[in-house]
């Protein structure tokens, strides 16, 4: 097992009831863990919640992490991933001044080349989407800065693992 | 307003009674069982007050002078009696005022329910009088918690609460009702609780690991076991006896597991850890199999833990599996309940008597006899030693007392020297080392089990964080008997003082009030002892009264507590002075 550190995707199951986001994340807070990124939404499940959680570790600690939020009552099942071992995407906006995409040749040469979508268009800005792994998204902040970037902002990571993830054989076990 | 759902749990169609939720909250307590709670009104509880009023054959509400003596109290109630502890306070301070019973009561896995008032829902969050966010202030010290806004969900939540407190590892709840779901009425029914989905109170015991456990013990030549409270909370002393008598292994208890088999069992090698016995602290780090049950590795128990047990195979006998590998790899797991385990291993191994390794803790006993215990217990210096107080308590109660100690350096020498018949008869506060937990853990002992002698033992510190509930023990007769073994000193701090810095005694010692006068103003029988020669008359008047009954000894002022393991050095290096 690796002792360096690394990222690390937490994918966690859970019952859908408030509070569980402080229970889950004061157990990181406890160990001075900085989450990288946080993502809660549903689940493929009906009325289970599912929280990715980005973080860089060692796989040791990680472990244990997973053993300490498997303790929490609403907590059906963690599981931890290396980056390789699941599909992720994280999604970037960008807002940008109107007149730039009609009289800068570039934007446009931009946007075709990085599979970006126009989200939005008015008389003073655009809003660009664009999805994909974190270095795109940074790879397209950097090719649009120049030309001025009124507001950016940038998703969680979300994942789906390559392996199953065996939640509704699971549900049903607990159900009988 | 949205509130939290409360699912999973089977509901059948049963009979409604239309009925307020403060009504309802009583009721539920009834259907658990609850008999004895501790609490405190005030504003945002006043309601269930009033219930309780009118349930007073059926419940019996204890008023605590301070909310955190109504947690420690459900504490001692739980630790002696197995059940739930139950403690209610109102919101805002009230409620704020339970934390560190809770926070005592999580480490130290001690099912407790607790009960808050809160402001009315439409209040929430408004910085309300008495408003206070206690179910986020809970959250890291709570097995589970929740907050109800709606009468209709009291019932599920209760239910829950007391099944998770008392299920698998247990722990406290809590559960925060609003003002208004208490006075709202509903159509009330109730059901126990007994799974929620996603929960698993007993993890299933890996396949092969029993086997692969036996086969570790049959072929270990200097085998130690050391068990901790998951043998008492599992309820699992008969079949851990028959384990570590088939097995001849010789078996030492971390705190929490003192009293699991009787102290002058013949197996009993005594406490490890940083004021444990010498002989299994040593030979932790010379045993070839350390077979742990129901125990954590705490950092108390191990000292350095890279040095800790390093030649040994691991063998852990564990429910909680976030603690297995936490801070000690083991070579073997066995998840499950201590009971159902230990009875399973037992045929799968073999009759031993490690008859040349008993010899090794018997020889270390010698030494430590020799530098230790002679001088606390037989004394020929002047100063009366807190060991021969236990010593006299040992004589008296012929080791059927229920101890219950305070922390500091009262604690060591009680946990040490304190003899024991029966099981759950130590109770203290092992993980979180709370000051102030005695006395009134000792009420909730003394309530749950009248028939056994309930003693309290204290330093002068300790008592003095709780010592209001005196007027517990004198409204509610709780015939338990107090001591506050008196050093005028901070004993513990000034040891550590001494040792590690300087002999610079910085705000350790203390100017004592006189407390027989204290407790006299409480009505309670009170006597101080500054003399050896009437220690044990006054010991035997304790223990024969019929009533409270408090003894302060005065001890010397500087006596410190060993063996002792200094923070951060190997279980080996154990200094005996
Ligand atoms: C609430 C709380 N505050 C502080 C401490 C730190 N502490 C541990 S032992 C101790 C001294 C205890 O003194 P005393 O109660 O007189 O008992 P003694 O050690 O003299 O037997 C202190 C201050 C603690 N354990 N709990």
């Amino acid at each position: 097992m690796s002792t360096e550190k690394q990222l690390f995707t937490i994918s966690v199951y859970t019952e859908n009831n408030i509070g569980l986001l402080n229970r889950i994340s004061a157990i990181f807070q406890r160990r001075h863990i900085n989450i990288e990124s946080l993502n809660i939404s549903p689940s493929e499940i009906e009325g289970v919640a599912k929280f990715t959680i980005v973080v860089n570790m060692i796989e040791d600690n990680v472990k244990k992490i997973i053993g300490q939020i498997e303790k929490q009552v609403e907590v059906i099942k963690a599981y931890y991933h290396d980056l390789d071992e699941i599909i992720y995407q994280i999604s970037g906006l960008f807002k940008i001044k109107s007149e730039l995409l009609f009289e800068e040749r570039q934007i446009q040469n931009i946007i075709k080349e990085s599979n970006a979508r126009i989200v939005t268009v008015n008389k003073e800005f655009f809003v660009l989407e664009k999805s994909g792994k974190k270095e795109e998204i940074i790879e397209l902040y950097n090719e649009l800065s120049p030309f001025g970037i009124m507001q950016y902002t940038r998703s969680g990571l979300i994942a789906i693992s390559k392996d199953e993830m065996k939640i509704s054989t699971l549900l049903e076990t607990y159900n009988n | 307003m949205e509130t939290q759902t409360i699912k999973n749990t089977d509901k059948a169609t049963k009979t409604t009674e239309y009925i307020s939720g403060s009504e309802a909250i009583v009721r539920c307590l009834i259907e658990e069982g609850v008999k004895i709670l501790y609490g405190y009104p005030g504003g945002a509880i006043m309601p269930v007050y009033d219930e309780l009023y009118k349930y007073q054959d059926k419940i019996h509400h204890v008023l605590t002078r301070h909310e955190q003596g109504a947690t420690h109290s459900a504490q001692g109630y739980a630790r002696i009696s197995g059940e739930v502890g139950v403690a209610m306070a109102t919101s805002g301070p009230g409620a704020t005022n339970l934390i560190t019973g809770i926070a005592d009561a999580q480490i130290d896995s001690t099912p407790m329910v607790c009960i808050t008032g809160q402001v009315f829902s439409h209040l929430l969050g408004s910085d309300a009088f008495q408003e206070t966010d206690i179910v986020g202030i809970s959250t890291p010290v709570t097995k589970w918690n929740c907050q109800v806004t709606k009468a209709a969900d009291i019932p599920e939540a209760i239910a829950k609460a007391f099944y998770i407190a008392r299920s698998g590892r247990p722990g406290p709840v809590l559960i925060d009702i609003t003002k208004d779901a208490q006075i709202e009425k509903f159509d009330f029914s109730y059901e126990k609780c007994t799974k929620v989905r996603s929960y698993v109170p007993i993890p299933k015991t890996v396949e092969g690991s029993l086997e692969a456990a036996a086969k570790l013990i049959n072929e270990a030549k200097k085998p130690l076991v050391v068990w901790g409270q998951g043998v008492i909370l599992g309820k699992a002393e008969e079949a851990f006896k028959a384990v570590i008598e088939k097995a001849g292994i010789p078996a030492a208890w971390t705190i929490l597991g003192a009293s699991a088999i009787p102290t002058k069992h013949p197996l009993n090698v005594g406490m490890v850890g940083m004021h444990g016995n010498y002989a299994p602290n040593v030979l932790t780090n010379e045993c070839d199999v350390l077979i742990a049950i129901g125990m954590r590795f705490d950092d108390r128990v191990t000292g350095k833990l890279d040095e800790y047990a390093t030649q040994a195979k691991v063998i852990h006998f564990e429910i909680d599996p976030a603690e297995v590998n936490k801070n000690v790899k083991a070579d073997v797991a066995v998840l499950g309940d201590a009971k159902a385990t230990l009875e399973a291993v037992l045929p799968l191994i073999n009759s031993n008597s490690h008859s040349e390794w008993h010899q090794k803790f018997k020889d270390l006993y010698a030494i430590e006899y020799d530098k230790v215990i002679k001088d606390d217990l037989h004394p020929t210096k002047e100063g009366l030693t807190m060991g021969e107080v236990l010593k006299e308590i040992n004589i008296q109660s012929k080791g059927n007392a229920a101890i219950v100690s305070d922390v500091g350096q009262h604690q060591m020498i009680a946990c040490r020297y304190a003899e024991f018949n029966k099981t759950k008869s130590n109770i203290t506060s092992g993980g979180l080392g709370t000051m102030g937990f005695g006395l009134p853990a000792a009420i909730g002992a003394k309530m749950a089990a009248p028939e056994r002698e309930v003693v309290s033992i204290s330093g002068d510190g300790g008592y003095q964080m709780t010592i209001q509930e005196l007027g517990t023990i004198f409204q509610q007769k709780a015939a338990v008997k107090v001591v506050v073994l008196n050093n005028d000193f901070l004993g513990m701090v000034r040891q550590w003082q001494q040792l590690f810095f300087e002999k610079r005694y910085a705000s350790t010692e203390m100017i004592n009030p006189n407390f027989v006068a204290i407790a006299e103003g409480y009505y309670i029988k009170a006597r101080k002892v500054t003399k050896r020669e009437d220690l044990a008359e006054a010991v035997k008047e304790m223990m024969e009264s019929k009533e409270a009954y408090f003894l302060e000894v005065c001890v010397e002022k500087e006596g410190n507590v060993f063996p002792m393991i200094p923070t951060g050095a190997s279980v080996s290096d154990v200094r005996l002075e």
